[in-house]
Order: C-alpha cells, then sequence, then structure tokens
C-alpha cells in the first residue's frame, strides 16, 4: 500500500479516536484543524493526492462521528460556538453528496426527538440554503471518470427526492419551513438549474457531463406529483436560456431524453402545463417525440386520448409542438385519423364520458387548424369516411351536449375537408363551448411567416376605416331625414308597443264542436288559427260539451300539423290536448295511450302523447284544482283572451274584504279544503297500457331498437306517472310492474334510457309505501339496490352515478324508517 | 336602453254616454278661463255632447241635425260660436254665449260625403269656410259669416282625383294668401291656392282614399292617412310644390283621423285596428299605441293643454294624457 495513503488512514484513526473520546477542547480543536487540512481549505494544505483519499473513503466516517459527538454539552466545551462552526463547517466544504447521506442517516436513525436530531435538521437547512445541493447534483454529473456505483446513486436519488417527506416523518411538527415540499421542490427545481449550468460549462470546456442523474430527480420529482413546484422554477429561465442558444437546447433535449419511461408522462405533463406555446416546447423537447418510443405513445395517445384532464392551452401546445417540424408533422397526421376514428367510433360515444369527447373533438379540431389542405387533400376519404361515421353516430345520441359536440366539430371538419362545396350548417344554439370550440379551429397565423402574415393583415386594417367612415356619412347622406334643425330637444321616450299585433278579423268560435269542424275542416286560416287559439279556454268552460266529443278531438289534435306559421303552435296543441285528457281522462288517455302503440305515428306525435300524459296526470293530481276550476267556470263573462278579468276580480274581492266587518273569524283563514286525488282513479288507466307492449315491435316502431329515445322518455313519463300516483291504492301493482320494467332494461346501451330507468327507480321508491315495499317487492328491491350500486359505480354517465346515488340514498332512508338505528 | 320599455299608458279617463258612436271631437277653451277645457263631442245619432273635462259631465246636449250623424265640429276664435257639420247635409252655427245654445246661422251643404270641412279664420270677423262643393269633385270656399260664396274649386279636365275626403285650409308663414289641402279620394293630395283657384301641385301618396290630414304651417309639412297600411308625411317647399319625404308603415290597415299637437311635438292618429297611435312629429317614431277601444276609432283631438281624446264606435270617449309639456 501507498505509504502515504496510510499516513492519512493513520492520522485519521487517530484523529477519530481523538474525537470520539476527548473532553478537552483544545484537544479536540487542534484534532479537527489537523483534519481541515485534508479538505484543502487551511494555509498549508495536504497533498492532494492525501485529499482525494481523505475525501473518497474518511470523509463520511469523520463525519459520522462528528455528528455521533453532537450534544450540549459537547458543544459547550470551547465557548462561543466555536466547536459548532468548525463542524459545520466540514458539512458545508467536503464532498456534498457524502455530507448529505450522513445527515439524512443521522436525521433517519434518530430515535425520536433530541437536541441531535434538531441540531442535524438545521444543519441540513443551512446545507440547502447554501447551495450545496447543486454540488451534489453535479457530483454524479461529473462521475464519470469512474464507473457510477448504481447502488449510492439510488439511495441518493431516494434521499434528494423524498427529503421532504423523510423529514415530515422525522421531525412531525418540529419540522422547518425549508423542508417543506412547497419551498423544498422549487429549490430543488433550482438547483437542478445551478446545476445544469455547469454542465453547460464544462460542455464548452470540452469535457464530458453525464446527466441521468439529473434526468431521475426531475423524473422522480415530477412522479411524485410536484411537477408544479420543480418546474415553475425551472422552465421560465430554460426558456429563456434555450432562446437562441443550441447548447443550451441540446442539453435540454438530453436531461428530457434521460427521463426514465416510468416518469416520462409526468415529465411531459408538467412541462406541457409551465411551457407557454408550442415554440417553446420545441425549444425545450426537440424531436424527443421521434427519438422516444415512450414519450411518442404519450404525446400521440395518452395525452389526446385518455388525459381529458388536460386543458385547452395544453391540448393546443401539445399539437402545435408536432405541427412545428417537418418530422413530426407525420405524426400529427396519423393523430388527426386515429382521433377522427376514435370520434367517430360508436362504442366510444357510448360508453365514453362526456369530458372525454369533448376533449377529443377539441383535439381534433386543433389539428385540424394546424394542418395544411395539401396534407389534408392526401388522405381526405380516410378522414371523411370517419367524419361521416362519427357524424351519424353523435347525431344519432339521445343526449343533446353529444349531439352538438358532432354538429360543431362536423361544420368545422367538412369546411376544412371540403372547402369547395358548400358549407354545411346545423341549428343549435350557441353557447360559450361551441363558440370556444369554433375559436380552436381558425388556424393561427405560421410563424415561421411573420412577414406575409404582416401583409396580409395591413390591407385588412387599411379597409376598415374605410368602412367606417362610409358607414359615418350614412346618416348625414341619408335624405329626408331628420331636419336641418338638428336641436335634440327633449328626446320623449317610447312605451312598449309588443301589444301591436295585427288585428284579426275572424271571430274565433264559442263552442267546442265548432272549434272541432273549424280545425279539420276550416280552409279558412285565420279561422283555424282563432280556433286553436280558442281552444283550450273553451274546453275549460265547458267539460259537459268537451266529453262528448273528446276523443274525436283528441284524435283531430293528435294529428294537427302545423301548416301556417302560427306562432306557438306546439304550446297551443299540447295545452289544448292536455285540457282534453284532463276533461275526460278515462277515454282520452286510453285513446292516446293505445295510439302510442299504433302504427303510423311519427316520432315526434309519440313523444308528445308522452308529454300530454304526464303533463294531465300532473294537472289531475295537483290538490285544489277541482275547486279552482268550479270558481272559474260558473262565470262566463270574462272572456279567456283578457287577462284583466282576473286582477279586476282579485281587486273587488279585496276591496269587499276590507270593507266588510266580520264580527268573529270563522272559517275564513283556513287553507284550501281537502279534495280527492282525480289521478287516482285514473292512475291505472295511463299506466299500464303504456308499460305493456314495450317488448313487441311494430313494423314503423320499435322501442328496444333503434327508437330508443322514445324509450327514454317513455321510462322518464313512467316514472313521472308514478310519482304522481302517490298515496293511491293503484300505486303499489304500478310499482311491481314499474320494477320488473327497469329490470328488464337496466343493463341498455343508452344513457338516456338509463337516466330514465334510474328516476323511474326513485318514483317508485317515493310513491310505494315503504311497508308494502318490503312485503311485496322485496326481491325485486334487493336486485335493485346492488345494480343501483353498480351503477353509481361504473356508469360511464356522470347523471346516470348522480341518479344511482340518489336512488340509493332513497333505499336507505327507507331502511331507517322500517329500522330504528337503536336495534341495526 | 338597459331599461325595459315603460308599460303601455292607460287613458286618465272615460267619458260615457253618448249612447251612440263618437264622428267628432273638439277641445274648445272655457270663455270663463278657468284652466278646464270643454269638450265637444258628435255622435252617430246627430247630437253634440258638450263635456266639462272637470266634472267629466255632459253640460249640455245640442240637437240640431235630425239625428243625422255629426261629422265635424269647429269652434271660432272670436267668441263662443260652434260650427257643426251633419250629414242632413247641414252646416249649423251654434251660438253657446252664456249658457245659450241655439242656432244663430246654417249653410245648406250640396255633398252628401264623408268630407270634413275647415275654416281659417286669423281673429277678424270676416273668416273663411271650406266645405265639399256641388259637383262629385268640387270644394266650395265661402266667406263667412256672410255666406258670400268666393269661389269653386273644380280639378282641371283630365285630372278625374274623386271625391274631396278631407280639407285644410292654411296660410304658409311666408305668404299671406290662404292655402287648401285637400285629399281626394284616389289617394292623393292636392294643394290649392285658393285665391287664383288653381292646383299649385299634386302628388299621389297612397292607393287608397284619403281619410285624413294635418298640417304644421309652421315647417310647411303635413302628413296623411288613408284607408291603407301607411302614413305619408309631405312637405311644402316655396314654390308651392309639395314632395313626399317619407311614409311609415303600419300594423294594420286604415287611419279614420290624424291630428298633431299644438305643440307640433307629436302626433295622434285614429285607427280601424280601434287603436291610438301616437308619434314623434320630428322624425316619425312611434311612442306609444293605445289600446282601450273596442271598435273603430273615428276621431282624435288635441286640447290646448296636451290632453288627447279619442272618440270610437264603442260609444265612449277615452282622455289621455300623454308627454306632457314641460
Amino acid at each position: 500500500m501507498d505509504p502515504e495513503l496510510s499516513a492519512v488512514r493513520l492520522s485519521v484513526q487517530e484523529a477519530v479516536h481523538v474525537l470520539s473520546s476527548s473532553e478537552d477542547g483544545g484537544h479536540i480543536l487542534s484534532t479537527l484543524g489537523s483534519l481541515k487540512r485534508y479538505l484543502g481549505e487551511t494555509e498549508n494544505p495536504a497533498l492532494p493526492q492525501e485529499q482525494e483519499e481523505f475525501a473518497r473513503i474518511h470523509f463520511s466516517t469523520c463525519l459520522r462521528c462528528l455528528v455521533g459527538r453532537l450534544s450540549p454539552r459537547w458543544l459547550g466545551l470551547l465557548p462561543g460556538g466555536q466547536l459548532e462552526e468548525l463542524c459545520a463547517s466540514f458539512f458545508l466544504k467536503g464532498p456534498a453528496d457524502q455530507a448529505f447521506l450522513v445527515l439524512m442517516e443521522c436525521i433517519e436513525d434518530a430515535a425520536g426527538p433530541s437536541f441531535r436530531l434538531m441540531k442535524t435538521a438545521r444543519l441540513l437547512a443551512r446545507f440547502l440554503s447554501a447551495g450545496r445541493m447543486a454540488a451534489v447534483l453535479e457530483g454524479q454529473c461529473q462521475r464519470q471518470a469512474e464507473p457510477a456505483f448504481p447502488l449510492l446513486q439510488e439511495t441518493l436519488l431516494a434521499r434528494v427526492v423524498g427529503l421532504p417527506d423523510r423529514l415530515g416523518n422525522r421531525l412531525q411538527r418540529e419540522n422547518l419551513a425549508e423542508f417543506l415540499p412547497q419551498n423544498y421542490f422549487p429549490l430543488l427545481g433550482e438547483e437542478v438549474l445551478r446545476a445544469l449550468q455547469v454542465v453547460v460549462d464544462s460542455l464548452r470546456g470540452g469535457s464530458d457531463c453525464a446527466m441521468s442523474f439529473l434526468s431521475q430527480v426531475l423524473g422522480k420529482a415530477c412522479v411524485l406529483g410536484r411537477q408544479k413546484e420543480t418546474l415553475r422554477a425551472l422552465v421560465p429561465r430554460l426558456t429563456a436560456l434555450t432562446q437562441g442558444n443550441g447548447l443550451w437546447q441540446r442539453v435540454c433535449w438530453r436531461l428530457v431524453e434521460c427521463v426514465p419511461d416510468r416518469a416520462m408522462e409526468a415529465v411531459l405533463t408538467g412541462l406541457l402545463e409551465a411551457a407557454l406555446g408550442p415554440q417553446v416546447l420545441s425549444r425545450l423537447l426537440g424531436n424527443l417525440v421521434t427519438k422516444s418510443k415512450k414519450a411518442r405513445f404519450v404525446m400521440t395517445r395518452k395525452l389526446l386520448f385518455l388525459r381529458f384532464d388536460c386543458t385547452t392551452p395544453m391540448l393546443q401546445s401539445l399539437l402545435g409542438y408536432l405541427a412545428e417540424d417537418s418530422q413530426r408533422r407525420p405524426l400529427l397526421v396519423q393523430a388527426l385519423k386515429e382521433l377522427l376514428e376514435t370520434w367517430g367510433s360508436s362504442s366510444a360515444v357510448r360508453h365514453t364520458p362526456l369530458a372525454q369527447q369533448r376533449h377529443i373533438s377539441k383535439a381534433v379540431l386543433i389539428c385540424l387548424a394546424h394542418l395544411q389542405a395539401a396534407e389534408l387533400q392526401d388522405c381526405r376519404a380516410e378522414l371523411l369516411a370517419s367524419l361521416m361515421a362519427g357524424v351519424q353516430t353523435h347525431l344519432d345520441s339521445s343526449l343533446p351536449p353529444v349531439r352538438r359536440l358532432g354538429m360543431v366539430v362536423a361544420e368545422v371538419a367538412s369546411a376544412r375537408l371540403h372547402p369547395e362545396g358548400p358549407p354545411l350548417r346545423f341549428q343549435y344554439e350557441e353557447d360559450e363551448l361551441t363558440s370556444e370550440m369554433r375559436g380552436l379551429a381558425t388556424p393561427r397565423p405560421v410563424a415561421d411567416r411573420p412577414s406575409e402574415a404582416g401583409l396580409s393583415v395591413a390591407p385588412i386594417s387599411g379597409d376598415t376605416p374605410d368602412n367606417g367612415t362610409v358607414g359615418s356619412d350614412g346618416p348625414q347622406a341619408r335624405p329626408g331625414g331628420s331636419d336641418s334643425e338638428l336641436d335634440s330637444d327633449d328626446e320623449l321616450v317610447p312605451c312598449d308597443m309588443s301589444g301591436d299585433t295585427e288585428l284579426k278579423s275572424s271571430k274565433a268560435p264559442a263552442y267546442v264542436r265548432d272549434c272541432v269542424e273549424a280545425l279539420t275542416a276550416s280552409e279558412d286560416w285565420e279561422r283555424w288559427e282563432a280556433a286553436l287559439r280558442a281552444l283550450e279556454g273553451l274546453i275549460f268552460r265547458s267539460p259537459a260539451a268537451t266529453r262528448e266529443v273528446s276523443v274525436e278531438l283528441a284524435k283531430v289534435l293528435l294529428h294537427l300539423e302545423e301548416k301556417t306559421g302560427v306562432a306557438g303552435f306546439e304550446g297551443l296543441r299540447q295545452r289544448a290536448l292536455v285540457a282534453v285528457t284532463v276533461t275526460d281522462p278515462a277515454r282520452v288517455a286510453a285513446y292516446l295511450t293505445a295510439q302510442f302503440y299504433a302504427l303510423n305515428y311519427s316520432l315526434r306525435q309519440r313523444m308528445d302523447i308522452l308529454d300530454v300524459l304526464t303533463l294531465a296526470a300532473e294537472e289531475l293530481s295537483r290538490p285544489g284544482r277541482l275547486r279552482r276550476a268550479q270558481q272559474s267556470s260558473p262565470a262566463p263573462g270574462p272572456r279567456p283572451g283578457s287577462a284583466a278579468a282576473p286582477a279586476w276580480r282579485a281587486v273587488v274581492e279585496e276591496r269587499l274584504r276590507s270593507k266588510t266587518r266580520r264580527l268573529s273569524k270563522g272559517c275564513a283563514g283556513q287553507g284550501p279544503a281537502a279534495v280527492p286525488n282525480e289521478f287516482s282513479a285514473v292512475a291505472g288507466c295511463f299506466f299500464f297500457p303504456l308499460i305493456q307492449r314495450f317488448d313487441k315491435p311494430l313494423v314503423t316502431f320499435d322501442l328496444l331498437g333503434d327508437d330508443q329515445l322514445v324509450l327514454g322518455r317513455l321510462a322518464h313519463t313512467l316514472g313521472a306517472l308514478m310519482y304522481l300516483a302517490v298515496n293511491t291504492s293503484v300505486a303499489v301493482p304500478m310499482g311491481k310492474a314499474l320494477l320488473e320494467f327497469v329490470w328488464a332494461l337496466r343493463f341498455h346501451g343508452d344513457t338516456c334510457v338509463r337516466r330514465g330507468l334510474l328516476s323511474a327507480v326513485s318514483a317508485v321508491l317515493l310513491s310505494v309505501p315503504a311497508e308494502r315495499l318490503l312485503e311485496d317487492l322485496p326481491d325485486e328491491l334487493l336486485e335493485a339496490r346492488s345494480w343501483l350500486a353498480d351503477v353509481a359505480e361504473k356508469d360511464p354517465d356522470e347523471d346516470c352515478r348522480l341518479l344511482a346515488v340518489k336512488a340509493l340514498l332513497l333505499l336507505e332512508k327507507l331502511r331507517d324508517k322500517l329500522l330504528p338505528p337503536s336495534s341495526t | 336602453m338597459a331599461d325595459p320599455p315603460l308599460p303601455p299608458p292607460d287613458p286618465q279617463f272615460v267619458l260615457r254616454g253618448t249612447q251612440s258612436a263618437v264622428h267628432a271631437l273638439h277641445f274648445c277653451e272655457e270663455a270663463q278661463g278657468q284652466g278646464h277645457p270643454l269638450l265637444l263631442s258628435g255622435s252617430l245619432r246627430g247630437l253634440v255632447h258638450i263635456w266639462s273635462l272637470q266634472t267629466r259631465r255632459v253640460v249640455a246636449t245640442l240637437d240640431g241635425h235630425g239625428g243625422q250623424c255629426v261629422t265635424w265640429l269647429q269652434t271660432l276664435p272670436q267668441g263662443p260660436q260652434l260650427l257643426s257639420q251633419g250629414r242632413d247635409l247641414k252646416l249649423c252655427l251654434w251660438d253657446l254665449a252664456e249658457g245659450r245654445n241655439t242656432i244663430m246661422d246654417s249653410v245648406h251643404l250640396e255633398s252628401v260625403g264623408f268630407c270634413r270641412g275647415s275654416i281659417l279664420a286669423g281673429g277678424q270677423p270676416r273668416w273663411l269656410l271650406a266645405v265639399p262643393g256641388n259637383g262629385s269633385d268640387e270644394v266650395q270656399i265661402l266667406e263667412m259669416p256672410s255666406k258670400t260664396s268666393v269661389c269653386s274649386l273644380k280639378p282641371e279636365a283630365g285630372a278625374r282625383p274623386g271625391m274631396p275626403m278631407c280639407l285644410q285650409l292654411w296660410q304658409a308663414d311666408s305668404s299671406p294668401r290662404p292655402l287648401l289641402l285637400a285629399g281626394y279620394e284616389d289617394g292623393s293630395v292636392a294643394l290649392w291656392d285658393v285665391s287664383a283657384q288653381k292646383v299649385c301641385s299634386r302628388i299621389a301618396c297612397h292607393t287608397e282614399p284619403v281619410m285624413g290630414l294635418d298640417v304644421d304651417s309652421q315647417k310647411a309639412r303635413g302628413i296623411s292617412g288613408s284607408a291603407e297600411k301607411a302614413l305619408a308625411v309631405w312637405s311644402v317647399d316655396e314654390r308651392q310644390t309639395l314632395q313626399v319625404r317619407r311614409t311609415h308603415q303600419l300594423t294594420n290597415p286604415g287611419i279614420a283621423d290624424i291630428k298633431i299637437r299644438p305643440d307640433r311635438k307629436i302626433l295622434a292618429t285614429a285607427g280601424w285596428d280601434h287603436r291610438v297611435r301616437v308619434f314623434l312629429w320630428k322624425t316619425m317614431k312611434p311612442l306609444a299605441v293605445l289600446t282601450f277601444h273596442s271598435s273603430t276609432v273615428h276621431c282624435v283631438a288635441f286640447a290646448a293643454n296636451s290632453l288627447l281624446a279619442a272618440g270610437s264606435g264603442d260609444h265612449r270617449i277615452s282622455i289621455w294624457s300623454l308627454y306632457p309639456r314641460t
């Protein structure tokens, strides 16, 4: 063995012995001083060879020994905290990785809160604030010469990234602010940046560096979910540094490339979040997506298809990044193809949550905005095919948001894919989402041709003022406007003139029979319209006359078509039908329910039937309806058209009341008198014919097949009828039938149907008395319960889950009602 | 304009009791000058009612037209004298001074049409009266109270404008020559120079008979309404030529009467659609649609204190206070 090196060992052994046993302050001081020679900080340092030997082998032994001696008594051996300062200098000056490891080791090994633990923690905090973490990282970067010791690196990595957790566990409430994750990770980010700076400098100097440790640190921090804190410090600086600096860019690319696969997604998501725009991302990542398989998977599949929590700006940066470089553009085209395919797949439309569909639609639109016409032309047939399939499936959906999504994407995509054809236009209500999505689709000016963009903008901006002046000239030049006197004296405020409508000359029919005749035979459209408008009032005023022709009238109304542009036609017709049904419930309901399953009706008519039945049931079951109807019926004076009549009556009654002196307050103050629920008697006529035949398909009407929209509406209607039949004797058989209906359809693929079924279950739970439920339907309840639990957990649709949870809560309540909590 | 529009106004009060359709209305300042004008109304049954707007009751009833419809009422500026025109082919001059109500004089009319007369009286004892004349398309100008016929205005040979439907004598501020505006059955409005007995200008404003017109002598602008769905605003320039300035479309056809308020701020039309429409006169901006009557509104009138009265076929007279003068 080399004599010098053995000399080092001997002196270190001696020093350690002294340090661990001596109680003499001066002796310790001198021993430490002699050790310090090996750190090369004193005026007569040891030989470089000796220094290296000490740093490599003996340094951590000394540090452990020092840490072991930390106690108030020992530190008090010399006055003025000299010993403490001296100890600290060892940790702060010597090789950083060893110092760090010793400190961490000591902290983790501590049995409980103690003086030593606190001292060490303070020391670690000093270590961090002195920027020694950068030294730890740099040390790992430059350890290229000797083969890396993987175990050590892994230990170091775990300590560096896990520091906040470990310190938090150990120190509990005594934890220092520096070790909290929200403070530590930004620091770590800065230290990584500093290490990168050293790497760049040494690369400039011509020496090699390994960056894998830095990448691992970054990756691990991101996997722990600390992307935001870490990258917040790192990315803006990197953005600035990579601007026009090739070396920095390459270092950056390397940094991301070396990130382990399992951390790639976390790092990329963090970068996407933190980076501003595709250009920056392009500088930071380079062609990572073509080099790393994992990165390509994350960027072209996972983030585009599955991670629908990504915000729109992130999506824009990602796709913009793909579009930035010619090597990456094929990936963009590929992504668009796959996106459109997924967008159009009927299974995806049916089984994925709405948020994900929205995400994919946005991605499609952004892709379209980035691609040039020529690129689209190459794969137009393929794209069009999936687009058409997708539009079809979206428009078939029973959920309005999905339909609207389909319309927006179809409009935009067809305009891009088929610019020469006539533009596709759908009618949908504008809202925030649709305008946002259409905004995504407008191609942004290409950044590498700023001069052209400037040119194309300039003439437009030149034109606008011209238009403006033309517009402002208009009123001045307008002939016969206001006269020469332009004194704007008190401008009189106009009143509401909405009542100024065309005067109808023909008189409205005065009898229900006349209405029927006018609606069927009349060619006089004014009379037809007047009859339609008068009908509801007539029916309520003369129920007896209505009953004579009720079914005929219902038939006429059901087949009525809007031939002239009568405002509010649908509402008038519906109200009239409801009025007829309420006036003669049994017969009209029998007719309507029979027609629901008859041939030769449109879906619209069938849905109208369902709506009318629901509304009529609601009207019938409303308490106090009868009395109100009787009050208004014997007064033929006020026409239904004159809205002033009720107000006038109220005023007169009020005046009567105020002028009348009552000697005793009798029953005047009572609430509405109790009246029988009229729906009770006819609930069965509404309900059972509807539920009986849903599984028998007709030629034109197949509820279990294509007409699922009506099926969903039917389920809702049945639920509503069930709910309105509360407190009636027929509720129990109705509930039983409805639960069977639900059971038969519980795995239906359409969201709308499932929603209807879930609300129907809730209606059963609300309407059927609890005792009867348990007595008569225990099995059905159990089955329903397990199904509900399943839906609440797994259904892709949020509303379905919500409804299922509500129904489960109702079940819980039911149980609580039957079994007092004490006995359970 | 975030505020919701004002609700349509209600009548200030309603006068009932004519027991037949109201065809003529006229406000007259009470001689005693208590600030409450009288309202005169002429009914289909030939009665003229004098209403006090203070008590809102009938003060007097004049029966001078033998049960025939009273179509026009006008008081003279120089004294409590009333002109009433009826379809019994008589124009009566009533003396209303000191509670009297006697017919002082009457003029026999030749025309059986609905054309209302017009006067031009500047406070002098002698005044001009224009009434539909002998032939079906003539207008007769009389000097009153002497009842001497000044002239008869007959359209030139080629023109066939039909019967005169409404007349308005006026004097432009610029010249002392009396002028006559006449609306004819063919929808045209003609400007006559009365002293020269010739048509200065004639324009076809409407395709249906002109039912009512009024003129703003200060601005030399006028407005006419007809049986069709539009109002026409026209002006008279220095060379006495009529020129259509604009037309205004209405919701429902048929205008029975038009009056510009004396302060020339707003104007009101009486509509066959039971509604009274109020416009800003300067710009023809619609201001309000007054819906109260349940039958054709035959006549409107403005008082000097800016009250508006409307008489209708439903036997009622509604009184409105709109945009009072500030």
